[in-house]
């Protein structure tokens, strides 16, 4: 293997993700203010989906629980930053929120994790309806109102907070996946019975991941919340939060690092074309393109430009080892 | 003084005793054998030793401590390792990772992953992988899939070592060399229980054997009498 060519792969990685960070965060300076807003729904989506994805793909268990996270942030803002007036600074309110999902993750985790596959899955999605019912009966019986109005935060704030939770979620996930402890967690996804017999605190090492990733999504929820102004407990605890991070994942391709917020990247925008032009088929067609990936990209988008990368450069890599 | 012994222990699935009443120990240093027919209890044996299964009954102490109804991650942290009877590796990732795990997580006080690797390496080298290092541990065949087991478990400084029918599903030679393998391990200083079907190997290997049918022990010595008694020829070795 030639080192060399290795350490300038990485570099040129490097310089990519920095000068799209760089166009990030310059973009509410040359672009318009649906742009921005665009932006904020998608980088939304990728942190939802690569957070989904720190803790379900290593490990391989398949959380649902994604929407109840980020409705939990929702809450936590709804409730902190009311039309009134804000209780607490903005950006606190987003790091409570991720705090909150956190500790709800953690309890949740060490009580379910020890159920698998499908039992997993679905109680996890029963997580969000709790919560949602909960909420629901709390509004009907005890505060009798309907939902909850939230203040009102200027666009490029919530851009700027969206990007800031995107880069420390990046960051993060790239972390583990590359530690000690991400190893941990693919053993746990390969064979766990093996990991627990190795000296993995296997308990441990899932229900701390199944926290982190809720962290983001709840921050995720806490800022998104100032923007939608209105939100009730069925806005809030929407199940379409939980599939989306899933099928866009696997929309995406789970081999590479970059596979999920590329597909949550292209899934957002198509929904939001879509929706913009074809309000009424909107839903038919998304299906019609989903179908399509499970059929012709069993590995997700990075699988299929991977595959025609390799056909396109074949004699150069075969020459090169 | 035992480094692993076991007092009457017990345990039922359902109304059917696996393990009925077993007392054991293995000494420092030893190669013990366990055999018995199939459903004996032999694997269920080993899974209330590493920690898989919780007892219903009995006593099982290593380096005289109770072990019995600890998590297998503190067991195997203790020096306590083991093999599986079905390998259980972790098939989509590098042999090195596989082995790399036992020696991160697996050590008694933890290792910085500099001397992880090296251990790991050594361990490769010792087991004979060094040179499918790179390869997904799912691609080998099955007489190096247990090698790669054997590597993690000694990976984590165990200090008795459990196999799992080691030997079950190898040819002849696979099979020699496996051997080979037993006997080097000892001579790293690692105690071994072995499960093995193999009578060959479990006789020219083990210093004592023990017999387990339907949960019980109706026998235990060294391979010479274990293979001149009546009982053992009668339940299991048959004429």
């Amino acid at each position: 293997m030639d080192i060399s060519v290795f350490g300038s792969r990485k570099l040129w990685v490097a310089g990519l993700a920095l000068l799209i960070l760089v166009a990030l965060a310059t973009l509410p300076f040359y672009g318009s203010l649906y742009m921005t807003i665009l932006m904020t729904a998608i980088l939304m989506y990728i942190i939802i989906t690569v957070s989904w994805v720190i803790f379900s793909g290593p490990s391989g268990y398949l959380s649902l629980a994604s929407a109840a996270f980020f409705g939990i942030g929702i809450y936590a803002s709804a409730i902190l930053l009311p039309t009134t007036g804000a209780v607490l600074p903005v950006l606190v309110v987003v790091l409570i929120a991720g705090a909150l999902s956190f500790v709800v993750a953690v309890l949740v985790g060490f009580l379910t994790l020890r159920l698998r596959g499908i039992y997993f899955a679905i109680f996890t999605f029963g997580l969000v309806e709790l919560i949602k019912q909960f909420l629901l009966f709390w509004e009907f019986e005890v505060t009798h109102t309907r939902g909850r109005y939230v203040l009102l935060v200027d666009s490029r704030t919530i851009f700027y907070i969206m990007l800031g939770i995107f880069v420390a979620l990046i960051l993060t996930a790239y972390f583990i996946r590359n530690s000690k402890f991400g190893l941990a967690l693919r053993s746990i996804g390969e064979n766990e019975a093996a990991a627990a017999h190795s000296g993995v605190n296997v308990t441990m090492v899932k229900v701390i991941t199944f926290g982190i990733s809720a962290v983001f999504m709840g921050m995720a929820g806490a800022i998104m919340a100032t923007r939608w102004t209105y939100v009730d407990p069925y806005i809030a605890f929407n199940p379409f939060f939980s599939f989306m991070p899933v099928l866009m994942a696997v929309f995406g391709g789970l081999g590479q690092f970059y596979g999920p917020i590329v597909g949550a990247t292209i899934f957002a925008y198509l929904e939001e074309v879509l929706l913009t032009t074809f309000p009424y088929y909107y839903m038919l067609i998304f299906g019609c393109v989903l179908v399509a990936t499970m059929l012709f990209m069993p590995k997700g988008f990075t699988g299929l430009i991977q595959k025609g990368w390799k056909r396109v450069s074949g004699g150069q890599q075969h020459a090169n080892t | 003084m035992p480094i692993l012994e076991g007092e009457k222990v017990t345990k039922y699935f359902g109304g059917l005793a696996a393990v009925s009443n077993v007392d054991f120990h293995v000494d420092q240093g030893e190669v013990v054998g366990l055999i018995g027919p199939n459903g004996a209890g032999k694997t269920t044996l080993f899974n209330l030793i590493s920690g898989a299964l919780g007892l219903n009954s009995g006593v099982i102490r290593f380096k005289g401590e109770s072990i019995g109804g600890s998590k297998p991650h503190k067991i195997c942290r203790l020096g306590l390792a083991r093999t599986f009877q079905e390998v259980k590796i972790f098939a989509n990732m590098p042999v090195m990772q596989n082995v790399l795990l036992g020696s991160l997580f697996g050590t008694p006080s933890g290792m910085s992953a500099a001397n992880a690797a090296k251990e790991a390496a050594e361990l490769l080298d010792f087991v004979g992988l060094s040179a499918v290092r790179n390869t997904p541990a799912g691609g080998l065949t099955l007489a190096n899939q247990k090698r790669v087991e054997v590597a993690r478990a000694l990976a984590t400084k165990a200090e008795l070592l459990l196999l799992d029918e080691l030997m079950a599903g190898l040819n002849s030679t696979e099979t020699a060399e496996a051997m080979e393998l037993v006997t080097r391990i000892r001579g790293r200083g690692v105690t071994v229980f072995m499960i093995e079907h193999v009578m060959k190997a479990i006789m020219g290997v083990c210093d004592r054997i023990m017999v387990l049918h339907h949960g019980e022990k109706i026998a235990e010595g060294t391979p010479k009498e274990i293979a001149t008694s009546k009982t053992v020829i009668e339940v299991y070795l048959g004429e």
